[in-house]
Protein backbone atom coordinates (compact mmCIF):
# COMPACT_ATOMS: atom_id res chain seq x y z
CA UNK A 1 0.00 0.00 0.00
CA UNK A 2 1.27 3.42 -0.93
CA UNK A 3 1.92 6.07 1.97
CA UNK A 4 -0.34 8.39 3.33
CA UNK A 5 -1.46 10.67 6.14
CA UNK A 6 -4.06 9.64 8.31
CA UNK A 7 -6.33 11.98 10.59
CA UNK A 8 -8.65 10.79 13.11
CA UNK A 9 -11.14 13.30 14.14
CA UNK A 10 -12.67 13.48 17.62
CA UNK A 11 -15.86 15.37 16.55
CA UNK A 12 -17.97 15.34 13.73
CA UNK A 13 -17.42 19.32 13.09
CA UNK A 14 -13.67 18.87 12.97
CA UNK A 15 -14.12 16.15 10.50
CA UNK A 16 -16.11 18.43 8.09
CA UNK A 17 -13.69 21.58 8.67
CA UNK A 18 -10.59 18.58 7.80
CA UNK A 19 -13.06 17.18 4.85
CA UNK A 20 -13.49 21.00 3.57
CA UNK A 21 -10.02 21.85 3.86
CA UNK A 22 -8.78 19.32 1.22
CA UNK A 23 -11.80 17.74 -0.75
CA UNK A 24 -9.96 16.09 -4.33
CA UNK A 25 -7.61 15.12 -2.00
CA UNK A 26 -8.84 12.92 1.21
CA UNK A 27 -10.88 10.02 1.18
CA UNK A 28 -12.92 9.26 3.89
CA UNK A 29 -12.99 6.27 5.62
CA UNK A 30 -15.45 4.71 8.09
CA UNK A 31 -15.21 1.09 8.32
CA UNK A 32 -12.61 0.30 5.97
CA UNK A 33 -13.63 -3.03 4.23
CA UNK A 34 -13.33 -1.76 1.19
CA UNK A 35 -11.21 1.65 0.98
CA UNK A 36 -8.72 -0.94 2.35
CA UNK A 37 -8.55 -2.91 -0.34
CA UNK A 38 -9.02 -0.47 -2.97
CA UNK A 39 -5.96 1.07 -1.75
CA UNK A 40 -3.87 -2.33 -1.56
CA UNK A 41 -5.10 -2.66 -5.69
CA UNK A 42 -3.95 1.10 -6.12
CA UNK A 43 -7.30 1.77 -7.70
CA UNK A 44 -7.38 4.70 -5.11
CA UNK A 45 -4.25 6.71 -3.97
CA UNK A 46 -5.07 8.85 -1.73
CA UNK A 47 -3.03 11.50 0.16
CA UNK A 48 -4.52 11.41 2.98
CA UNK A 49 -7.66 9.63 4.29
CA UNK A 50 -10.03 10.92 7.36
CA UNK A 51 -10.80 7.93 9.67
CA UNK A 52 -14.31 8.45 11.15
CA UNK A 53 -14.35 5.67 14.13
CA UNK A 54 -14.19 8.39 17.31
CA UNK A 55 -16.95 10.22 15.93
CA UNK A 56 -19.62 8.11 17.81
CA UNK A 57 -22.94 10.41 17.64
CA UNK A 58 -22.71 8.88 13.80
CA UNK A 59 -23.02 5.48 15.37
CA UNK A 60 -26.82 5.85 16.86
CA UNK A 61 -29.83 3.90 15.63
CA UNK A 62 -33.17 4.52 16.86
CA UNK A 63 -36.87 4.55 16.15
CA UNK A 64 -38.80 7.98 16.60
CA UNK A 65 -42.49 8.85 15.76
CA UNK A 66 -41.38 9.65 12.29
CA UNK A 67 -39.63 6.20 11.48
CA UNK A 68 -36.00 4.78 11.87
CA UNK A 69 -32.47 7.42 11.94
CA UNK A 70 -29.81 5.43 11.11
CA UNK A 71 -26.23 6.59 12.30
CA UNK A 72 -23.69 6.38 9.54
CA UNK A 73 -21.07 4.68 11.58
CA UNK A 74 -23.66 1.80 12.66
CA UNK A 75 -22.28 -1.34 11.58
CA UNK A 76 -24.30 -3.97 9.06
CA UNK A 77 -24.01 -6.31 12.24
CA UNK A 78 -25.23 -3.34 14.67
CA UNK A 79 -28.52 -3.00 12.20
CA UNK A 80 -28.73 -6.82 12.17
CA UNK A 81 -28.75 -6.89 15.59
CA UNK A 82 -30.91 -3.87 16.09
CA UNK A 83 -34.16 -3.69 18.54
CA UNK A 84 -35.54 -0.60 16.16
CA UNK A 85 -34.32 -1.91 12.95
CA UNK A 86 -35.70 -5.51 13.72
CA UNK A 87 -39.27 -4.12 15.09
CA UNK A 88 -39.74 -1.54 12.08
CA UNK A 89 -37.91 -2.69 9.50
CA UNK A 90 -37.45 -7.05 9.81
CA UNK A 91 -36.65 -7.44 5.90
CA UNK A 92 -33.90 -4.11 6.58
CA UNK A 93 -32.31 -6.49 9.69
CA UNK A 94 -31.93 -9.52 7.74
CA UNK A 95 -30.41 -7.68 4.32
CA UNK A 96 -27.42 -6.71 6.91
CA UNK A 97 -27.54 -10.24 8.49
CA UNK A 98 -27.22 -11.40 4.87
CA UNK A 99 -24.23 -9.52 3.69
CA UNK A 100 -21.03 -11.19 2.96
CA UNK A 101 -19.28 -12.66 6.23
CA UNK A 102 -19.39 -11.78 10.08
CA UNK A 103 -16.13 -10.53 9.94
CA UNK A 104 -17.30 -7.53 7.33
CA UNK A 105 -20.47 -7.31 8.73
CA UNK A 106 -18.61 -5.89 11.73
CA UNK A 107 -16.24 -3.69 10.30
CA UNK A 108 -18.21 -2.71 7.19
CA UNK A 109 -20.90 0.40 7.74
CA UNK A 110 -24.07 1.79 6.38
CA UNK A 111 -22.88 5.14 5.23
CA UNK A 112 -19.07 3.33 3.89
CA UNK A 113 -21.32 1.03 2.09
CA UNK A 114 -23.28 3.94 0.42
CA UNK A 115 -20.60 5.93 -0.22
CA UNK A 116 -18.83 3.12 -1.87
CA UNK A 117 -21.49 2.88 -4.28
CA UNK A 118 -20.99 -0.74 -5.51
CA UNK A 119 -23.81 -1.71 -7.46
CA UNK A 120 -23.64 -5.31 -6.25
CA UNK A 121 -23.79 -4.56 -2.88
CA UNK A 122 -27.26 -5.52 -0.80
CA UNK A 123 -28.43 -2.66 1.50
CA UNK A 124 -29.13 0.01 -0.75
CA UNK A 125 -31.52 -2.09 -2.95
CA UNK A 126 -33.33 -2.74 0.51
CA UNK A 127 -33.08 0.90 1.83
CA UNK A 128 -34.48 2.19 -1.76
CA UNK A 129 -37.46 -0.25 -1.04
CA UNK A 130 -38.06 1.17 2.35
CA UNK A 131 -37.72 4.81 0.74
CA UNK A 132 -34.83 5.73 1.87
CA UNK A 133 -33.19 9.06 2.76
CA UNK A 134 -29.67 10.08 2.80
CA UNK A 135 -28.82 12.52 5.07
CA UNK A 136 -25.44 14.34 3.97
CA UNK A 137 -23.67 17.51 5.37
CA UNK A 138 -21.18 19.78 4.50
CA UNK A 139 -19.35 22.34 6.54
CA UNK A 140 -22.18 24.71 5.71
CA UNK A 141 -25.45 22.63 4.69
CA UNK A 142 -27.05 19.75 5.49
CA UNK A 143 -29.56 18.00 3.27
CA UNK A 144 -31.08 15.07 2.77
CA UNK A 145 -30.98 12.71 -0.80
CA UNK A 146 -33.66 10.58 -1.47
CA UNK A 147 -31.80 7.00 -2.10
CA UNK A 148 -33.31 6.69 -5.79
CA UNK A 149 -31.25 10.04 -6.46
CA UNK A 150 -28.20 9.21 -4.28
CA UNK A 151 -26.27 6.33 -7.12
CA UNK A 152 -25.08 8.39 -9.77
CA UNK A 153 -23.50 5.43 -11.34
CA UNK A 154 -21.16 2.97 -11.17
CA UNK A 155 -18.95 3.55 -7.75
CA UNK A 156 -20.52 7.12 -7.93
CA UNK A 157 -22.69 9.18 -6.32
CA UNK A 158 -24.33 12.40 -5.87
CA UNK A 159 -22.49 13.69 -2.81
CA UNK A 160 -20.74 16.90 -3.28
CA UNK A 161 -17.10 17.55 -2.51
CA UNK A 162 -16.63 18.13 1.20
CA UNK A 163 -19.52 16.54 2.10
CA UNK A 164 -20.11 13.35 4.40
CA UNK A 165 -23.04 11.14 4.99
CA UNK A 166 -24.64 11.40 8.49
CA UNK A 167 -27.03 8.54 7.83
CA UNK A 168 -30.03 7.55 6.48
CA UNK A 169 -33.94 8.02 7.40
CA UNK A 170 -36.56 5.67 6.94
CA UNK A 171 -40.09 7.02 7.09
CA UNK A 172 -42.65 5.23 9.26
CA UNK A 173 -44.05 2.37 7.10
CA UNK A 174 -47.73 1.65 5.84
CA UNK A 175 -49.64 -0.32 8.82
CA UNK A 176 -49.27 -3.68 8.14
CA UNK A 177 -46.45 -3.90 5.31
CA UNK A 178 -44.58 -6.42 4.82
CA UNK A 179 -40.99 -6.34 3.49
CA UNK A 180 -38.69 -8.95 1.88
CA UNK A 181 -34.91 -8.99 0.24
CA UNK A 182 -34.01 -12.09 -2.03
CA UNK A 183 -30.74 -12.08 -3.25
CA UNK A 184 -29.95 -15.48 -6.02
CA UNK A 185 -26.43 -16.59 -5.22
CA UNK A 186 -25.66 -19.34 -7.36
CA UNK A 187 -22.13 -19.88 -6.10
CA UNK A 188 -21.45 -19.50 -2.67
CA UNK A 189 -23.46 -17.49 0.40
CA UNK A 190 -21.25 -15.17 0.85
CA UNK A 191 -20.56 -13.32 -2.68
CA UNK A 192 -22.15 -10.84 -4.36
CA UNK A 193 -25.50 -11.61 -5.50
CA UNK A 194 -26.38 -12.09 -9.19
CA UNK A 195 -29.08 -10.00 -8.71
CA UNK A 196 -31.04 -9.80 -5.74
CA UNK A 197 -34.90 -8.11 -4.91
CA UNK A 198 -36.06 -5.97 -2.36
CA UNK A 199 -40.28 -5.60 -2.06
CA UNK A 200 -42.14 -3.65 0.29
CA UNK A 201 -45.86 -4.46 -0.09
CA UNK A 202 -48.87 -3.23 1.72
CA UNK A 203 -52.67 -4.43 1.11
CA UNK A 204 -56.19 -3.61 2.52
CA UNK A 205 -58.34 -5.83 4.46
CA UNK A 206 -59.90 -6.83 1.32
CA UNK A 207 -56.47 -7.97 -0.08
CA UNK A 208 -56.08 -4.97 -2.61
CA UNK A 209 -52.58 -4.04 -3.11
CA UNK A 210 -52.48 0.07 -1.26
CA UNK A 211 -48.81 -0.08 -1.42
CA UNK A 212 -46.02 -1.35 -3.68
CA UNK A 213 -42.41 -0.48 -3.92
CA UNK A 214 -39.85 -3.57 -5.89
CA UNK A 215 -36.49 -2.03 -5.43
CA UNK A 216 -33.58 -4.26 -7.94
CA UNK A 217 -29.55 -5.00 -7.22
CA UNK A 218 -27.15 -6.54 -9.77
CA UNK A 219 -29.65 -5.30 -12.29
CA UNK A 220 -27.98 -2.05 -13.46
CA UNK A 221 -25.29 0.66 -13.23
CA UNK A 222 -27.28 1.57 -9.53
CA UNK A 223 -29.47 -0.21 -7.72
CA UNK A 224 -32.79 0.33 -9.13
CA UNK A 225 -36.57 0.88 -8.58
CA UNK A 226 -38.82 -0.98 -10.75
CA UNK A 227 -42.10 2.02 -11.07
CA UNK A 228 -43.89 0.42 -13.65
CA UNK A 229 -43.89 -2.90 -11.73
CA UNK A 230 -44.89 -1.04 -8.66
CA UNK A 231 -47.41 0.89 -10.67
CA UNK A 232 -49.05 -3.00 -11.98
CA UNK A 233 -49.62 -3.66 -8.23
CA UNK A 234 -51.54 -0.55 -7.33
CA UNK A 235 -55.20 -1.39 -6.33
CA UNK A 236 -55.03 -5.19 -7.48
CA UNK A 237 -55.25 -8.40 -6.28
CA UNK A 238 -51.62 -9.96 -5.54
CA UNK A 239 -52.83 -12.80 -7.46
CA UNK A 240 -50.73 -14.92 -10.01
CA UNK A 241 -51.22 -13.34 -13.07
CA UNK A 242 -50.78 -9.74 -10.97
CA UNK A 243 -47.37 -11.28 -9.81
CA UNK A 244 -46.16 -12.39 -13.10
CA UNK A 245 -46.91 -9.30 -14.86
CA UNK A 246 -45.00 -7.13 -12.24
CA UNK A 247 -42.31 -9.51 -12.26
CA UNK A 248 -41.74 -9.25 -16.26
CA UNK A 249 -42.44 -5.19 -15.99
CA UNK A 250 -39.66 -5.20 -12.98
CA UNK A 251 -37.54 -7.85 -15.56
CA UNK A 252 -37.69 -5.11 -18.37
CA UNK A 253 -36.58 -2.07 -16.58
CA UNK A 254 -33.11 -3.84 -15.93
CA UNK A 255 -29.95 -2.63 -17.63
CA UNK A 256 -27.70 -5.10 -16.57
CA UNK A 257 -24.22 -5.94 -17.47
CA UNK A 258 -22.55 -8.93 -19.01
CA UNK A 259 -19.80 -10.25 -16.12
CA UNK A 260 -18.47 -13.69 -14.29
CA UNK A 261 -21.66 -13.57 -12.43
CA UNK A 262 -23.38 -14.07 -16.15
CA UNK A 263 -24.85 -12.98 -18.79
CA UNK A 264 -27.13 -9.63 -18.92
CA UNK A 265 -29.96 -11.65 -20.61
CA UNK A 266 -29.55 -14.63 -18.09
CA UNK A 267 -29.60 -11.82 -15.28
CA UNK A 268 -32.38 -9.88 -16.79
CA UNK A 269 -34.53 -13.55 -16.58
CA UNK A 270 -33.36 -13.96 -13.04
CA UNK A 271 -34.81 -10.23 -12.18
CA UNK A 272 -38.13 -12.13 -13.17
CA UNK A 273 -38.20 -14.93 -11.18
CA UNK A 274 -36.90 -13.25 -8.00
CA UNK A 275 -39.37 -10.61 -7.77
CA UNK A 276 -42.34 -13.08 -8.39
CA UNK A 277 -40.67 -15.37 -5.77
CA UNK A 278 -40.07 -12.15 -3.67
CA UNK A 279 -43.77 -10.64 -4.21
CA UNK A 280 -45.52 -14.42 -3.20
CA UNK A 281 -43.78 -14.25 0.04
CA UNK A 282 -45.20 -10.47 0.65
CA UNK A 283 -48.38 -11.01 -0.66
CA UNK B 1 3.33 9.01 5.54
CA UNK B 2 2.25 10.14 8.85
CA UNK B 3 2.93 7.97 12.31
CA UNK B 4 0.54 7.41 14.33
CA UNK B 5 1.16 6.21 18.23
CA UNK B 6 -1.42 4.01 19.18
CA UNK B 7 -2.37 1.78 22.10
CA UNK B 8 -4.16 -1.71 22.87
CA UNK B 9 -3.99 -4.40 24.72
CA UNK B 10 -2.75 -7.89 22.57
CA UNK B 11 -3.98 -10.99 24.56
CA UNK B 12 -4.34 -8.55 27.75
CA UNK B 13 -0.73 -7.23 27.51
CA UNK B 14 -0.64 -3.64 27.31
CA UNK B 15 0.98 -2.18 23.56
CA UNK B 16 1.91 1.10 22.92
CA UNK B 17 4.13 1.97 19.86
CA UNK B 18 4.23 3.95 16.69
CA UNK B 19 3.35 2.92 13.27
CA UNK B 20 2.73 4.34 10.10
CA UNK B 21 -0.62 4.97 8.62
CA UNK B 22 -0.50 2.60 6.21
CA UNK B 23 0.51 -0.54 8.44
CA UNK B 24 -2.01 -3.34 8.44
CA UNK B 25 -3.15 -4.98 11.75
CA UNK B 26 -2.27 -8.25 10.12
CA UNK B 27 1.26 -7.35 9.60
CA UNK B 28 1.65 -5.37 12.85
CA UNK B 29 0.68 -8.79 14.53
CA UNK B 30 3.17 -10.64 12.36
CA UNK B 31 6.23 -8.42 11.59
CA UNK B 32 6.39 -5.85 14.24
CA UNK B 33 5.08 -8.17 17.38
CA UNK B 34 6.00 -11.67 16.30
CA UNK B 35 2.43 -12.91 16.22
CA UNK B 36 2.77 -15.67 13.35
CA UNK B 37 0.07 -17.61 14.28
CA UNK B 38 -2.04 -15.04 12.48
CA UNK B 39 -1.91 -16.13 8.73
CA UNK B 40 -2.32 -13.54 5.67
CA UNK B 41 -4.17 -15.56 2.99
CA UNK B 42 -5.60 -13.97 0.49
CA UNK B 43 -5.68 -10.11 1.31
CA UNK B 44 -9.14 -9.24 0.60
CA UNK B 45 -11.13 -10.20 3.56
CA UNK B 46 -12.54 -13.86 1.82
CA UNK B 47 -10.45 -16.61 3.58
CA UNK B 48 -10.83 -15.87 7.28
CA UNK B 49 -7.15 -17.11 7.48
CA UNK B 50 -5.90 -13.49 9.20
CA UNK B 51 -9.31 -13.76 11.37
CA UNK B 52 -8.36 -12.14 15.24
CA UNK B 53 -11.19 -10.63 17.57
CA UNK B 54 -11.04 -7.32 18.16
CA UNK B 55 -13.08 -6.54 21.46
CA UNK B 56 -14.14 -9.83 20.96
CA UNK B 57 -15.75 -9.85 17.13
CA UNK B 58 -13.87 -11.61 14.63
CA UNK B 59 -12.21 -9.33 12.09
CA UNK B 60 -9.92 -9.73 9.16
CA UNK B 61 -6.77 -8.08 10.35
CA UNK B 62 -5.97 -8.32 6.65
CA UNK B 63 -8.26 -5.01 5.98
CA UNK B 64 -7.66 -3.44 9.16
CA UNK B 65 -5.50 -0.62 9.48
CA UNK B 66 -3.18 -0.78 12.81
CA UNK B 67 -4.59 2.82 13.42
CA UNK B 68 -7.84 1.49 13.90
CA UNK B 69 -7.26 -0.99 17.07
CA UNK B 70 -6.13 2.04 18.72
CA UNK B 71 -8.13 1.90 22.23
CA UNK B 72 -9.13 -1.69 21.81
CA UNK B 73 -8.34 -5.55 23.01
CA UNK B 74 -7.09 -7.42 20.44
CA UNK B 75 -7.00 -11.05 20.50
CA UNK B 76 -4.79 -13.27 18.47
CA UNK B 77 -4.51 -17.55 18.50
CA UNK B 78 -1.42 -17.01 20.60
CA UNK B 79 -3.89 -15.41 23.65
CA UNK B 80 -6.59 -18.43 23.13
CA UNK B 81 -7.21 -20.87 26.14
CA UNK B 82 -10.27 -22.59 24.97
CA UNK B 83 -11.93 -26.01 24.95
CA UNK B 84 -12.03 -25.87 21.53
CA UNK B 85 -8.62 -26.29 21.05
CA UNK B 86 -8.32 -29.98 22.14
CA UNK B 87 -11.72 -30.44 20.16
CA UNK B 88 -10.17 -29.13 16.79
CA UNK B 89 -7.44 -32.17 17.67
CA UNK B 90 -9.85 -35.07 18.50
CA UNK B 91 -12.91 -34.31 15.98
CA UNK B 92 -10.34 -34.19 13.04
CA UNK B 93 -10.74 -30.13 12.89
CA UNK B 94 -7.49 -30.35 10.74
CA UNK B 95 -5.00 -31.65 8.78
CA UNK B 96 -3.07 -28.93 6.91
CA UNK B 97 -3.50 -26.38 9.91
CA UNK B 98 -3.24 -23.03 8.20
CA UNK B 99 -6.21 -22.49 8.26
CA UNK B 100 -7.11 -23.53 12.24
CA UNK B 101 -6.22 -20.03 13.78
CA UNK B 102 -8.43 -18.36 11.72
CA UNK B 103 -10.92 -20.95 12.42
CA UNK B 104 -10.53 -20.98 16.28
CA UNK B 105 -10.61 -17.38 16.59
CA UNK B 106 -13.45 -17.18 14.91
CA UNK B 107 -15.42 -20.53 16.69
CA UNK B 108 -14.29 -18.61 19.91
CA UNK B 109 -16.15 -15.37 18.86
CA UNK B 110 -19.21 -17.16 18.42
CA UNK B 111 -19.68 -19.31 21.48
CA UNK B 112 -18.75 -15.80 23.81
CA UNK B 113 -21.53 -14.33 21.71
CA UNK B 114 -23.48 -17.15 20.98
CA UNK B 115 -23.31 -19.70 23.08
CA UNK B 116 -26.13 -21.25 22.52
CA UNK B 117 -25.82 -20.90 18.97
CA UNK B 118 -27.80 -23.26 16.58
CA UNK B 119 -25.96 -25.64 13.92
CA UNK B 120 -27.36 -23.35 11.47
CA UNK B 121 -25.80 -20.49 12.75
CA UNK B 122 -22.31 -22.25 13.67
CA UNK B 123 -22.76 -22.92 10.03
CA UNK B 124 -23.62 -19.24 8.67
CA UNK B 125 -20.86 -17.92 11.12
CA UNK B 126 -17.83 -20.20 9.92
CA UNK B 127 -18.99 -19.17 6.56
CA UNK B 128 -15.79 -17.07 5.82
CA UNK B 129 -13.40 -19.30 7.48
CA UNK B 130 -12.27 -21.44 4.12
CA UNK B 131 -10.59 -24.36 4.67
CA UNK B 132 -9.39 -26.91 1.69
CA UNK B 133 -8.78 -30.05 4.01
CA UNK B 134 -11.67 -31.33 6.01
CA UNK B 135 -14.62 -30.56 4.32
CA UNK B 136 -15.64 -28.97 7.46
CA UNK B 137 -17.40 -31.92 8.66
CA UNK B 138 -14.86 -32.05 11.74
CA UNK B 139 -14.76 -28.47 12.33
CA UNK B 140 -18.26 -28.57 13.14
CA UNK B 141 -18.36 -31.24 15.00
CA UNK B 142 -15.11 -29.91 17.15
CA UNK B 143 -17.27 -26.26 17.46
CA UNK B 144 -20.48 -28.40 19.13
CA UNK B 145 -17.99 -30.38 21.17
CA UNK B 146 -16.83 -27.45 22.62
CA UNK B 147 -20.27 -25.61 23.07
CA UNK B 148 -21.44 -28.99 25.16
CA UNK B 149 -18.54 -28.45 27.25
CA UNK B 150 -18.85 -25.42 28.56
Amino acid sequence: MRPFDYVEPETLEEALALLADDPDDTVVMAGGTSLVILMKQDLVRPARVLGLRRIAELRDVGANSQGLALGALATHGALARSEPVRRHAPALAATFAAVATVRIREQATLGGNLAHADPAQDPPVTLLALDGVVVAKTRFAERRIPLDAFFADIFETSLEPGELVLGVELPSLPTGARGIYKKFLPATLDDYATVSVAAVIATDAGGTCTHARIALGGAGPVPLRAHEAERSLAGRRLDDVVIREAAALAAAATDPIDDLRGSADYKRAMVGVWTERALREVA
Amino acid sequence: MSQHRIRFTLNDAPVDMAVPAERLLVDLLREDLGKTGTKDGCSVGVCGLCTVQVDGAPISACLLLATQVDGTQVRTVEGLASPLQDAFIDEGGLQCGICTPGQLMAADALLRAKPDATGAEISDWQMGNLCRCTGYYGIARAIAKAQEAQ
